[in-house]
């Protein structure tokens, strides 16, 4: 043998990203997923009438019972107006997790497009950032949709609630990211049922259908400390204006959340395909 | 392009210390029988599987670090087709070259022109899907040639192919090579090396068994010629041991396959005269000459009967 070795060595697992993970050419990716889903942008489309079911079926039959009740920065608002951001919240997050976890894990391990793709060259980054921003899109899009919904039947409280879009995206892209790199550590097609089953808690107590208070303290930290509950915060609090310093604090979990899955993600494409 | 090149998964070593150098437009051939290792080598040299050890450049560069820029200039057949079954015929080529970063206005022509050398114009709207294994294996093959590759990778290329599909590909990788690509090919279809590659290595258990072009292989691993003959079923064996006292010369040699007895000979008719003469009455017989494959079965001949 050698005594000359290009093997990788401990160094560089000290870097965030080894070398050669990037060729600034993510859009191509992208390219190919609006290409594919054109022909069944029906499919696409199918998410977004989720949160707008159970817009329509809570906000009528509880709003009855509730009537109003009393929102970020005091406001009074009906329970529709209450429940409404946080479901545009929600609908962020399925659509972007949909995409980051059953899509991605069929195109990875069934239809081995990753495989095709770092044959060429694209790098792991790029491959990663293409499809986190899709399900990105995505994600948007549902949120599109149903923030027109929301003003149409007049539930946007504050002029501050245009900024709710933006918000969206950035939930989306937190969802994306994190569900791309926990789908790349999937092995069966079991493990994707286990993120449902993940994903349908965190929708329903995440202080999407009432205020936190109603929870004993310790169980309000837990909560506090998962991620669609801050995206529920910022939402509510941008629809009723009522900002203040701690809707930075919501914003950066997510955009942590989008750092580390996308990172993740990289590695664990370099690890699974490039091997 | 490459020292001491290993590739271990586990304990397990797949490619085992390899050093081997391959010229620009040159044709460079693998052989090997399963699991020797072809595969392992080529996807190293296609900077989709890191090294264990060893140095190995490409184009000058080194894959650990400039991966992309590498992948830039290679064509990749995977022995595996990896065709995007979402898309289409065309999408699929459409799609490959924007991988690669070219520009849509110049796809257009060269996605056409290798639609056509595909034989796939009038199934260029299909999904890939319903596409017979042959017509998939020559779209991957149109798919490597998207980026005009400096470097062509190979991996069993006309596995699943029919004979004019397999015709048409010769054709184009030789025209490849007076362009100046060069060829790094694995295959097990003698024929083909043998047409197609300036320079051979045999490999068997991760390791090189031996090296040349195909001539210098043929002579150095075997004789001017071969008479096969063939006897009743279960009788080959009995035979062989018979005709050992056929053969002269520290280079001839009796081969027992189960179905025929093969003397490696200078002379093959002579041979046969002999084997007459002991007594012997093949069903049939015939006199040849050496081909690769009779040097591929002498070189790994053991790990076939393994
Ligand atoms: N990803 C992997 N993990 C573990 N072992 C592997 C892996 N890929 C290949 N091997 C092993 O490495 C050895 C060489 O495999 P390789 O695919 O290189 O063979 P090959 O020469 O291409 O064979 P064939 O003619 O069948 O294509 C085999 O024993 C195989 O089992
Ligand atoms: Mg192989």
């Amino acid at each position: 043998m050698t005594l000359l070795s290009d093997a990788p060595r401990t160094s560089t697992a000290l870097r965030i990203l080894p070398p050669g993970m990037y060729s600034a050419r993510s859009h191509v990716v992208l390219e190919r997923a609006f290409r594919v889903y054109r022909r069944s942008w029906l499919v696409v489309f199918s998410g977004f009438f989720e949160p707008l079911f159970y817009l329509f079926a809570l906000g009528t039959g509880l709003h009855q019972l509730v009537g109003k009740v009393v929102g970020p920065g005091g406001h009074v608002i009906t329970y529709t107006q209450f429940i409404a951001p946080a479901l545009l919240a929600a609908s962020a997050m399925n659509g972007a997790i949909l995409d980051a976890t059953n899509n991605v894990f069929f195109k990875l391990k069934y239809a081995k497009l990753y495989d095709a793709m770092l044959a060429t060259s694209l790098g792991p980054l790029d491959v990663a950032i293409g499809e986190i921003s899709w399900a990105l899109i995505r994600g948007g899009l549902y949120s599109v949709g149903f923030l027109v919904v929301m003003a149409a039947m007049g539930l946007t409280v504050s002029w501050w609630a245009v900024l709710l879009l933006p918000a969206a995206l950035l939930i989306a892209l937190g969802f994306a990211a994190v569900g791309m790199a926990v789908t790349s550590y999937l092995k069966t097609i079991q493990g994707l049922e286990i993120v449902q089953l993940a994903v349908l808690p965190l929708f329903l107590f995440s202080g999407t259908f009432y205020s936190l208070s109603v929870y004993p303290a310790w169980l309000r930290v837990v909560v506090e400390c998962l991620p669609l509950q801050h995206g529920i915060e910022l939402m509510r609090a941008l629809n009723s204006g009522a900002l203040d310093w701690s809707l930075v604090g919501h914003a950066a979990y997510f955009v942590g959340m989008a750092a580390v899955g996308l990172v993740v993600t990289a590695r664990r494409l370099d690890r699974l395909l490039l091997r | 392009m490459a020292q001491g090149l290993t590739k271990s998964f586990g304990t397990f070593t797949a490619v085992d210390g390899i050093d081997f150098a391959v010229e620009r437009g040159e044709a460079f051939g693998f052989l090997g029988p399963n699991g020797a290792g072809k595969s392992s080598t080529m996807r190293m040299i296609g900077c989709v599987a890191p090294i264990t050890a060893g140095t190995l450049r490409i184009l000058g560069m080194n894959p650990v670090t400039d991966g992309p820029r590498i992948r830039a200039r290679l064509g990749v057949v995977p022995q595996q087709d990896t065709l995007d079954i979402e898309m289409t015929v065309r999408e699929n080529l459409y799609i490959y070259g924007r991988y690669f970063g070219m520009p849509r206005a110049e796809l257009k022509a060269k996605v056409d022109a290798l639609l056509e050398f595909a034989q796939l114009t009038d199934r260029a709207k299909s999904t890939v899907d319903p596409l017979s294994g042959g017509m998939k294996r020559r779209l991957t093959i149109a798919r490597s040639l998207i980026n005009d590759p400096e470097i062509l990778l190979l991996d069993e290329p006309t596995t699943g192919l029919d004979p004019q599909a397999r015709h048409v590909l010769w054709d184009r990788l030789y025209r490849l090579k007076q362009d100046g690509v060069t060829l790094v090919l694995t295959t097990h279809y003698m024929d083909e090396a043998e047409q197609l590659c300036d320079r051979l290595v045999v490999m068997d258990g991760g390791r090189f068994v031996a090296e040349g072009s195909p001539r210098s292989l043929i002579a150095d691993h075997s004789t001017r010629e071969v008479a096969e003959l063939r006897f009743a079923p279960g009788a080959n064996a009995d035979a062989a041991v018979a005709l050992a006292a056929a053969i002269s010369g520290d280079r001839e040699r009796v081969e027992a396959l189960p179905d025929r007895v093969l003397l490696y000979v200078s002379d093959g008719e002579a041979a046969l005269r002999r084997a007459h003469h002991l007594g012997l009455s093949p069903v049939s017989s015939l006199v040849r000459r050496s081909t690769l494959e009779d040097v591929f079965l002498r070189l790994t001949g053991r790990s076939l009967i393994d």
